[in-house]
């Protein structure tokens, strides 16, 4: 319900009344090695005014606008690295869904690993230092009363 | 007349809130027995306060009383009587109000099931739980009262969201809070533990039932969120990582943690400060969680926005909470000593290793929620994090952990021997081996779809391997019936198998949809179209008029091999009052896989714009979570021979005969 309150509000502002859903049949490209091309590379753009859906998933026109431009580059010959810049250039890195490798997002894709290299290195101190309290060996007393406790089991 | 009343309550409800988180506290300060058997009573007081305010706001919603401002936003007289009341939850305000009512009812229900605690934990527990109680109480009567009147009622109501008009909206939020809120529960025995001086085995083994619940009714509010979602939005996802998604997903992760931390304090009383300090974390994202959903910080175009009021006091609770709990922490965690030693290659080795894959997991979630945020406000550079990162670093850090969870449940404690539980997996292993290669050489298909179906089918049975071993190795020892000794084993690690199997389901879906078939099409009545070995004729397209909406209808057949085996009926649903569309797909499953069809108007008249899906196997998806809820509610059930233990041990004592 949670992800319904927040789409909610966002479909009201990016549905008309006349319903269309996702990629549609007159959109699509009649080479289907082409049309799968655009699948992909539009299931990695963000629709830019719906809420974390990409522009293959999305109703909203602006997603069918850009949908339609896809294909017409790729008809037009253009690579899909030529037509992510192109919409890059005009909306921003906010389009990609999968963000760019650079000074501003360094952090967001190393901190997985930074973490699990910290934790393990955390854990590996606490062991050694563990280890060095661990138990002690028995005691003559302990001895004792360990093989009295022995010798009762087996009698 | 009732609306006054159940706002009356409300401010009672507070005002008992307040009471009972002090008065008992004053109790533990200062040891004295009377102030600390305040607890329980007024808990159980304010549990009924909440259940009648929230039983007047039902009132109102189902008689449709539109001098509420809340009934008038968010009902419609024509509304079936379902929705009016999940309507009741299906807005800010009441879903709020939801959520107070399943605090105050954790609160009630540990008043009354926890009266065999320590008598000034369970005060404390219960004191921690009514100051989250007040914070929340005192939101709602402030920012976001559901009872506020109008002045000159309109005729008629604007509807509740369409999307939200549907049966999963119904079970959805109540699970989903059960378990979010639920570990408001945890939370309050660590904070408690902190203040009592507690924290030990006992602490560990009587915290355990409570995380169990919330994490079981938060995989199952999780799962039915994602199986909404998938047959809602019309386009057949089940996992969109989402941040209001992520926002669940992360205290489901901690709490899977906790539950797997909490096990090595119980049994060897170690790792209780990080088991503490996880208990904390885990509702931590819970409160993050519902300010990431309730605040708008995310969506600052939309509805909840329009009250900046919200998302401050929200965030004035987190920090209250997060930071005060933290606090104590510090003050308190370091007087603890170290628990029981033990080797590297142990369970409770494995353990930890599982804590920091977890916790790693988790805060990959948190980064990629909330990192778009922190680099908006700090350089208004606008950037989406979407599946494409998670694929990349919580999917390659939570692949090896499915991988060693079966070695892990067949180490021994202390000490554990691998290459004999690795020997013990030979079986497992070949098994997923040959999944494998016969799906290769009979579908081909993409390579990861391959290896998450191998590893799905050795996890499955490699989390059965250490229950098989452990009966036979008694068969063959002991005398007496194989189910005799399979009935001998503690329900815990059936629990456990049972868990870890149904992630191995879940896996095991999401590889079959690397085999799944999509078409879309324009269609009109007559034509044919194969998705998969599967054939599907559109036979008519009708209007249908339903109590609030009209639609679209498609009636489909389903084909195999010519012959006819069901139908399904996708419809585009028009509600008038909000003047919204909304596609309602036909689902029809086949063994554990589904057909998927949704349609949209046509572009010409007399056709429809249709999506037709095969998805093999996807109902396993869910059916994994539901298997992993199971195993959660058999690890439960063995609780009762823990309270158990005492009274038979006199039992033994009076028949010592009756031991062997």
């Amino acid at each position: 319900m949670m992800r319904a309150v927040a789409l909610a509000s966002f479909i009201v502002l990016a549905l008309t009344p006349s319903f269309a859903f996702a990629v549609t049949p007159a959109e699509m490209l009649s080479d289907p090695k082409l049309e799968a091309r655009a699948e992909a590379l539009s299931a990695g753009l963000r629709c830019m005014v719906c809420q974390n859906e990409s522009i293959d998933e999305s109703d909203a026109p602006l997603a069918h606008d850009i949908r339609v431009l896809i294909r017409q580059k790729m008809l037009a010959g253009e690579s899909d690295a030529e037509i992510r810049a192109f919409l890059v250039a005009r909306y921003g890195d906010f389009i990609l869904l999968k963000p760019p490798w650079k000074a501003e997002t360094f952090l967001l894709w190393t901190a997985p690993f930074l973490l699990l290299l910290t934790g393990a290195g955390a854990i590996a101190i606490a062991a050694r230092q563990r280890k060095t309290a661990a138990p002690s060996a028995l005691s003559a007393a302990e001895k004792s009363k360990l093989a009295s406790l022995i010798g009762e089991e087996k009698g | 007349m009732i609306v006054e009343t159940g706002h009356f309550a409300l401010v009672l409800a507070l005002a008992l809130a307040l009471v009972n988180a002090a008065v008992p506290l004053c109790g533990v300060v200062g040891r004295d027995q009377r102030l600390m058997a305040v607890a329980p009573s007024v808990a159980l007081a304010g549990f009924f306060l909440v259940a009648l305010a929230y039983a007047a706001l039902t009132y109102a919603h189902v008689t449709s009383d539109f001098s509420l401002v809340n009934v008038v936003e968010n009902s419609h007289s024509a509304k079936p009587l379902i929705y009016k009341i999940t309507g009741v939850w299906g807005n800010h305000e009441g879903s709020m109000l939801l959520w107070v009512l399943i605090l105050s009812l954790f609160a009630a229900a540990v008043a009354v099931g926890g009266r065999a605690m320590p008598v000034d934990l369970h005060a404390a527990v219960l004191a921690v739980q009514s100051w989250i109680a007040a914070a929340f109480l005192l939101f709602i009567l402030l920012t976001s009262n559901p009872f506020a009147r109008l002045a000159n009622p309109p005729i008629e109501g604007q509807d509740l969201n369409p999307l939200l008009q549907d049966p999963g909206l119904a079970i959805h939020p109540p699970l989903l809070y059960l378990g979010y809120v639920g570990l408001s529960i945890t939370f309050s025995f660590a904070a408690a533990a902190l203040i009592c001086g507690r924290i030990d085995a006992v602490w560990a083994r009587l915290v355990r039932p409570w995380t169990l619940v919330a994490w079981i009714f938060l995989t199952l509010g999780i799962a039915m969120g994602s199986y909404w979602a998938y047959y809602t939005l019309g386009w057949g996802g089940f996992w969109f990582w989402d941040p209001v998604e992520n926002a669940s997903l992360m205290p489901w992760i901690a709490a899977t943690a906790l539950l797997h931390s909490a096990t090595v304090m119980e049994k060897r009383e170690a790792l209780k400060v990080w088991t503490i300090f996880l208990a904390i974390l885990a509702f931590s994202l819970s409160l993050i969680g519902t300010f990431i959903v309730r605040s708008g910080v995310l969506t600052s175009v939309h509805a909840f926005a329009n009250d900046p009021r919200r998302g401050v006091f929200i965030l004035a609770i987190l920090v209250f909470f997060i930071g005060g709990s933290l606090l104590l922490f510090a003050l308190r965690a370091n007087a603890l000593k170290p628990g029981g030693f033990f080797a590297p290659v142990s369970r409770e080795g494995a353990l930890v290793l599982n804590n920091l894959v977890l916790s790693t997991c988790c805060a990959t979630v948190f980064v990629g929620t909330l990192y778009p945020l922190a680099l908006e406000a700090l350089t208004g550079e606008k950037i989406s994090v979407g599946a494409p990162f998670y694929n990349l670093t919580f999917v390659p850090l939570f692949l090896p952990l499915c991988a060693l969870m079966p070695i892990a449940q067949t180490l021994a404690w202390k000490r554990g021997d691998l290459l004999g539980s690795a020997q013990r997996l030979i079986f497992a292993f070949g098994c997923g081996l040959a999944v494998m290669l016969a799906l290769f050489a009979w579908r081909g298909g993409p390579s990861i779809s391959l290896v998450l179906a191998g590893l799905s089918i050795y996890l499955i049975i490699g989390s059965f391997a250490d229950l098989a071993t452990r009966i036979l190795g008694r068969a063959a020892t002991v005398k007496g019936h194989l189910f005799a000794h399979a009935f001998g084993l503690p329900r815990s690690a059936y629990g456990t198998a049972l868990a870890h199997a149904g992630i191995g389901l879940s896996l095991l879906g999401l590889a079959a949809t690397g085999w799944g078939a999509q078409k879309i099409l324009a269609m009109k009545p007559g034509d044919v179209a194969s998705v998969g070995p599967y054939d599907i004729v559109l036979q008519s397209i009708g209007p249908q008029t339903g109590p609030n909406y009209t639609a679209t209808v498609a009636h489909m057949a389903i084909r195999a091999g010519g012959v006819e085996i069901g139908d399904v009926d996708p419809a585009v649903r028009f509600y008038p009052t909000r003047q919204v569309s909304r596609a309602e797909a036909g689902i029809k499953t086949i063994d554990f896989g589904q057909i998927y069809t949704g349609i949209s108007d046509g572009d010409t008249p007399g056709s429809v714009n249709a999506r037709l899906y095969w998805k093999p196997l996807v109902t396993c998806i869910w059916f994994g979570a539901v298997v992993m809820a199971l195993g959660g509610l058999c690890s439960l059930s063995d609780r009762r021979l823990r309270i158990g233990v005492a009274r038979r041990a006199r039992k033994l004592a009076a028949a010592p005969q009756a031991a062997e």
